[in-house]
């Protein structure tokens, strides 16, 4: 099952490079991670998908939480969250593509943010699964480049993951 | 307030912490460290020969006082050699420090002389690691990494320190700060009242149960009150390879190491228990066999200070997160509450049976420890006569390392130890290696105690060097080598698993003469090869006379002899071969 962990660490340098070792040493996967400094300069906010069981997931949760940078580890996934992504995709519009692309990019609420004579590159945020589903309806074919964001998430209603 | 350089920092910062020995080995980069210790007397350095045997030294140390061990290496392959020992250390969560002299910030990462990156290549085998960006973090970042090291489940920590961050001729304020206190770092300290209470509950309902309690115990400094629980209750005990004298091993509810080489009864009353209570072991693969046949009537109540351990492996029905000191005190407290309120509440009938089933175990295959008494009538001598033969003579008192191997086992099933920190060996990593230096740093800490390396003849020559250490400090100890003339484990495994087909296992004629060999550091060789010299043998090597030489016997084993009881893989606990003939 796809869960989403949230991340709370040190702003440190090698900070990181702890999480990702941990991910292969122990040969758990990363599917997606996206890591900022949060508002407060000295903490990092980090969300990773990844791919367990309920027993794989709490290895997981329990051996982040070792790391000594480390401050909150919260899986997302246990309750009502939030989970955005941004995408940038870059699709060959020359001709009647150019109407069918914006046509496309209106339905799932993505934005062209560049134009050329022959190409648009276009913005979609949201799910994941919304992400694939653009990419999908676009089609492969006319695809030039895509870069994605990997997930962003927090839990719905008053819970927070803080100091 | 006093001004100083980052090196005299660093060590200054040591001798606030407490350290009495860094063992370690110069270079370019940890020179002007160097420099600060040939100016001060308070710490002594050790000059080793090679930087494994100095994170050894370290974490022999540390073992046998429980403080933490300290070693210091040059940059580049001096880090490089510190890896196995980090890496022995993490594995049985032993803490130490690790101070390795890195090239200047300016030249980092521009492929310079001797450098590499140490934070890197050390970070699977670490607890924690830092590296110094300015010189005025050294004693913030020396007090966390000792903080580190010593608090939760102990580790090793890792100071990389850049060459320019200890320039002799820029000072700083110096401060030790008191203590730290650090927001993503807060181990457990207690456990937690209801799920003790829920262990004590589910102990009360036991008809045979089993104490299984490892390295933990003893790194949590809980040995005395697991003994007192263990007797209140009366309780079966075995303890894991890394647990062994967590409690004492001539008392009669102990029924000795359990595991792949563990005894038939430790075993076998694991597998048909219905309670283990564990407390600080890991449930480690050369314990449990294969984890789906594990004691299938057992539930399991889990004590741990690392969480992460905790049904990792075998599923706990009561988890409890904590130190083992802490934890079984309460622990204890509320079972003699609840017991003195109604002693029907323990099952001493069911128990009393049960022990008798276990001494029934013990008397169809346990150990025989009686083969010094048997006389060998020019037969070979076995290995498992010689580690009885040196707790005779030692009265059981000795501090004894071991390398690894057949050897490392022998001594494990055959030396009795009744007090914790007297067994030293690489249980996790199984480094190879490990028992000279590690013996050296027990022989530092405790000048006036017996201190005996059992090793063979393979695992002693990848430290030997360190004879060289011990005639310059003087140190005496007593190296016990069981020489079969080939690497005895592997020996036994191509054996049983590979037709014996012996790949790369045997050197029988490239062997040095160990006892010139070691004459030639200056220390005394004494060889054995009939079974009638070997009492009197082992009885010079601890002479008054000898007392203060290094000594190192070397003993003409049976090269053909296996370790046993040993598990038959992919089964149960109680699926094991008991000789070449007979399997349980």
């Amino acid at each position: 099952m796809r869960r989403i962990i949230a991340v709370l660490l040190e702003n440190e340098a090698g900070a990181l490079s702890r999480v990702v070792g941990l991910f292969a040493q122990r040969n758990y996967n990363i599917e997606t991670l996206t890591v900022a400094p949060t508002e407060d300069p000295t903490l990092s906010r980090l969300t990773l998908t990844t791919i367990g069981d309920d027993r794989k997931i709490e290895q997981i949760t329990k051996h982040l939480n070792k790391l000594i940078e480390v401050i909150k580890v919260v899986d997302l996934t246990e309750g009502e969250h939030i989970e955005r992504e941004l995408m940038l995709v870059k699709v060959k519009a020359v001709g009647a593509q150019r109407a069918e692309v914006k046509r496309t990019a209106d339905i799932f609420r993505a934005q062209v943010v560049d134009v050329t004579g022959s190409t648009y590159t276009v913005q979609v945020t949201g799910t994941s699964g919304k992400l694939d589903a653009f990419i999908h309806a676009i089609g492969e074919l006319s695809i030039l480049e895509v870069v994605r964001s990997g997930v962003s998430g927090l839990s719905r209603g008053e819970k927070v993951v803080s100091l | 307030m006093e001004r100083l350089s980052g090196g005299d920092m660093l060590i200054r910062a040591l001798q606030d912490e407490g350290v009495d020995y860094i063992f370690g080995y110069p270079g370019g980069a940890a020179l002007h460290i160097y420099d600060a210790i040939f100016r001060q007397q308070r710490v002594q350095h050790i000059l080793v020969r090679h930087e494994q045997a100095a994170t050894h030294m370290a974490d022999g140390y540390a073992r046998a006082t429980g403080r933490p061990g300290v070693a210091l290496v040059t940059s580049g392959p001096g880090a490089t050699n510190a890896i196995t020992g980090l890496a022995t250390a993490f594995m049985d969560s032993i803490p130490m420090v690790v101070i390795s002299g890195q090239v200047p910030n300016a030249l980092i990462g521009t492929d310079s002389f001797q450098e590499t990156d140490m934070v890197g290549i050390s970070r699977p085998v670490v607890k924690h690691s830092f590296m110094i960006k300015h010189a005025s973090e050294i004693p913030l970042v020396v007090k966390k990494a000792f903080f580190i090291a010593t608090s939760g489940r102990p580790g090793p920590v890792v100071i990389d320190v850049p060459k320019d961050t200890t320039d002799p001729s820029e000072l700083f304020e110096y401060s030790y700060p008191e203590a730290v206190k650090m927001r993503s770092y807060s181990p457990a300290t207690r456990g937690h009242s209801g799920q003790i209470r829920k262990a004590v509950d589910l102990l009360l309902t036991a008809k045979r149960p089993v104490i299984y309690a490892g390295g933990g115990v003893i790194q949590g400094e809980a040995s005395a009150i697991l003994t007192e629980l263990t007797r209140y209750l009366g309780f079966p005990i075995t303890n894991t390879l890394m647990g062994l004298g967590c409690y004492p091993a001539t008392d009669p509810q102990f029924l000795g190491m359990l595991g792949m080489h563990g005894t038939f009864e430790a075993n076998m009353a694991m597998h048909h228990s219905d309670i283990i209570l564990a407390v600080g072991a890991r449930f480690d693969d050369r314990v449990t066999n294969d984890p789906e046949k594990f004691c299938p009537g057992a539930k399991v109540i889990h004590i741990d200070v690392d969480p992460a351990t905790i049904s990792k492996i075998i599923a706990a029905e009561v988890p409890i997160v904590g130190p083992a000191q802490p934890v079984l005190t309460d622990m204890l407290a509320l079972l003699r509450e609840r017991i003195e309120a109604e002693p029907a509440l323990l099952d001493r009938a069911a128990h009393a049976h049960w022990l008798e089933q276990i001494a029934g175990w013990r008397r169809q295959h346990g150990l025989d420890h009686g083969l010094m008494g048997q006389g060998s009538n020019g037969a070979k001598i076995r290995p498992q006569a010689v580690v009885q033969c040196l707790y005779q003579v030692t009265g059981g008192e000795a501090f004894v390392t071991s390398d690894v191997g057949q050897h490392q086992m022998f001594a494990a099933q055959y030396y009795h130890f009744d007090q914790p920190r007297r067994w030293i060996n690489s249980g996790g990593l199984g480094t190879m290696g490990f028992g000279l230096p590690s013996a050296m740093g027990v022989k530092f800490a405790y000048p006036d105690a017996v201190v005996a390396c059992v090793t063979g003849e393979g695992s002693i020559q990848m430290n030997i060097q360190e004879l060289s250490t011990c005639t310059q400090y003087g140190l005496p100890v007593k190296v016990i080598n069981l020489n079969n003339q080939a690497l005895g484990m592997v020996k036994q495994w191509q054996d049983m698993q590979y037709g014996g087909r012996h790949s790369s296992s045997t050197y029988q004629d490239s062997l040095p003469d160990f006892v010139r060999l070691v004459e030639s550091y200056g220390h005394v060789g004494i060889r054995v090869t009939e079974f009638a010299d070997l009492e009197p043998a082992m009885r010079e090597v601890f002479s008054a006379k000898l007392r203060d030489r290094l000594v190192f016997l070397d003993v003409s084993v049976d090269p053909e002899e296996h370790v046993y009881p040993m598990a038959i893989k992919g089964g149960s606990m109680c699926d094991m071969l008991l000789s070449r003939t007979e399997q349980s």
